[in-house]
């Protein structure tokens, strides 16, 4: 299998690529750790004209932790880069849980965190990640930089509300407001699937208490689903065995599955309930479980 | 050199743009004109004529078709041939030298690693990617770092006991 025609240039510097996707008018696509763009590409699901490469620009493949505990990550970061990170491991448990999760380890080695939040499966994990920490995409086009909340970024499956000569540049996520707990779980068939169901959680505590909650889903609905009422339920409360049930309860409401060859809706909504409730019943100190 | 798909045409239509690239694969620099559609795997297997990098379901799954690039693992199905341009590639053909198999070979002839070789190449390039990282890997680091990789017959004992028994060898040798 290979690709229909397309041109294909390697700029050097963001402005460059930036100047051809304006060049092209919405017929050029940014390519990334090419790891969901070449194969749609193979199966000519895509046939963009134009090719913007964006490995050949230098700089890109950070990922670090600023003063004020904001974490940015590159649009040339790799998922393998965000595993084995030091400082990830220190400071993001939701983002160090979920790294060894995303596809398989030669995948990871060439797919970017920034890609795969820009092409908005509805099953993957980086997007679910990046929206329940409450996130934010910094895009970058012709007449400078803009930020867009994780939940303006992705707006359906596979659609992002990138202009066409918009290049995400980072992700950032907040500082968090305390301290930064939380876990990410997902089923998948067999090593390097895509998730049956998944759930992100992420938790600001100050002290015994929630002081900011998110929780997203992939895989559980034609998108990726901002579990907005169950974080809600979190908010300002103590992680107690009835506020993590309501908490669940209200994530099984928010999940929207379908039955496929992966397992039917009812099992897939079993699964993300099920996932909050470890998850955060992990989180919780043995005072609040007891209260 | 010019590389097209065979089955496009065995030269490039005159309206086809192409692009001088220089790679260097397993030590010796190529200079190859290309298509921007042409994959790596493409390149080096009908391009290059180099046969050792399979190419098993060209959707990204199996790693059969995995190679190093400056290094690190990729499924070479799923990199264009221009992004090696001014890169460093490393194929099975490169593992061996003329008299001698890498001790990964030596592994996976030792330990019976494999049954119809087709996922071998990419095994072996997996597993050196691995072992340059981490001498001394458990079975689980194994097992994990190969776990992009699809094996249809061994059951894959025999492949974490070759990776292993290559490690020890190496370990030795360096010592
Ligand atoms: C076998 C296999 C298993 C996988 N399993 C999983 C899994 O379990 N979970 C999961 O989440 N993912 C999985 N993936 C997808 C993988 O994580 C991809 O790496 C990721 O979805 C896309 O990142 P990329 O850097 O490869 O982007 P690319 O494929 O290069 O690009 C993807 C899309 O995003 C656009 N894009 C990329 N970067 C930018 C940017 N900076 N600015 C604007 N647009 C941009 C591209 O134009 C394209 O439309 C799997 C892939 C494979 C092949
Ligand atoms: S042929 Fe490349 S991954 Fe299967
Ligand atoms: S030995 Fe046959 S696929 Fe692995």
């Amino acid at each position: 299998m290979y690709p229909s025609r397309f041109g294909y240039e390697a700029p050097k510097t963001v402005e460059e690529a930036i100047a051809i996707l304006d060049a092209h008018g919405g017929e050029a696509k940014i390519l990334a750790g090419g790891q969901s763009l070449v194969p749609m590409m193979k199966l000519r699901f895509a046939s963009p004209e134009m090719l913007v490469d964006l490995n050949t620009i230098a700089g890109l493949d950070f990922h670090r932790v600023d003063a004020d505990g904001s974490i940015h990550i590159g649009a040339l970061c790799r998922h393998e880069d965000l595993e084995k990170s030091e400082v990830i491991k220190k400071s993001q448990p939701t983002i160090a849980a979920a790294a060894s999760l995303v596809a398989d380890p030669i995948v990871r080695a060439r797919g970017t965190f920034v890609g795969s939040v820009c092409h908005a499966d509805p099953q993957g994990d980086w997007a679910a990640a990046l929206t329940a920490l409450g996130g934010h995409i910094v895009a970058q086009g012709p007449k400078g930089t803009r930020d867009i909340a994780m939940k303006d970024f992705v707006i359906g499956p596979f659609q992002n509300t990138l202009a066409f000569n918009e290049i995400a540049i980072e992700a950032v996520i907040p500082a968090p407001k305390g301290i930064a707990r939380g876990g990410y779980l997902k089923l998948e068939r067999r090593v390097g699937d895509f998730a049956t169901a998944s759930v992100a959680v992420s938790l600001d505590m100050v002290g015994d208490t929630v002081a900011r909650a998110g929780i997203a889903l992939a895989g559980v609905g034609g998108r990726t689903i901002d579990a907005t009422a169950a974080a809600s339920v979190l908010n300002g409360k103590k992680l107690t065995a009835e506020n993590i049930s309501l908490a669940a309860a209200a994530v099984a409401a928010a999940a929207e599955p379908r039955t496929d060859h992966r397992g039917s809706a009812d099992y897939k909504r079993q699964i993300v309930k099920t996932f909050v409730e470890r998850i955060l019943t992990g989180l919780a100190t043995p005072s609040q479980k007891a209260a | 050199m010019t590389s097209l798909y065979d089955e496009v045409a065995p030269t490039p239509a005159a309206d086809v743009p192409t692009r001088r690239i220089t790679l260097n694969v397993n030590g010796e620099d190529r200079t190859v004109d290309v298509e921007p559609r042409l994959l790596l795997a493409h390149l080096i297997r009908q391009g290059l004529k180099m046969t050792g990098t399979h190419t098993g379901c060209d959707t990204t799954n199996c790693g059969a078709c995995t190679i190093l690039f400056e290094g690190r693992p990729i499924k070479s199905c799923t990199m264009l041939a221009v992004q090696a341009d001014g890169h460093n590639i490393e194929t099975v053909e490169g593992m061996a030298s003329a008299s001698e198999l890498h001790p990964i070979q030596e592994g996976f002839k030792e330990e019976h690693g494999l049954h119809c070789g087709f996922c071998t190449p990419g095994m072996m390039l997996a597993a050196k990617a691995l072992l340059a990282e981490n001498p001394d890997p458990t079975e689980d680091e194994i097992r994990w770092a190969l776990s992009g990789n699809l094996c249809r017959c061994t059951g894959y004992q025999n492949i974490v006991k070759s990776v292993l028994w290559a490690a020890k060898k190496m370990r030795a040798e360096s010592n």
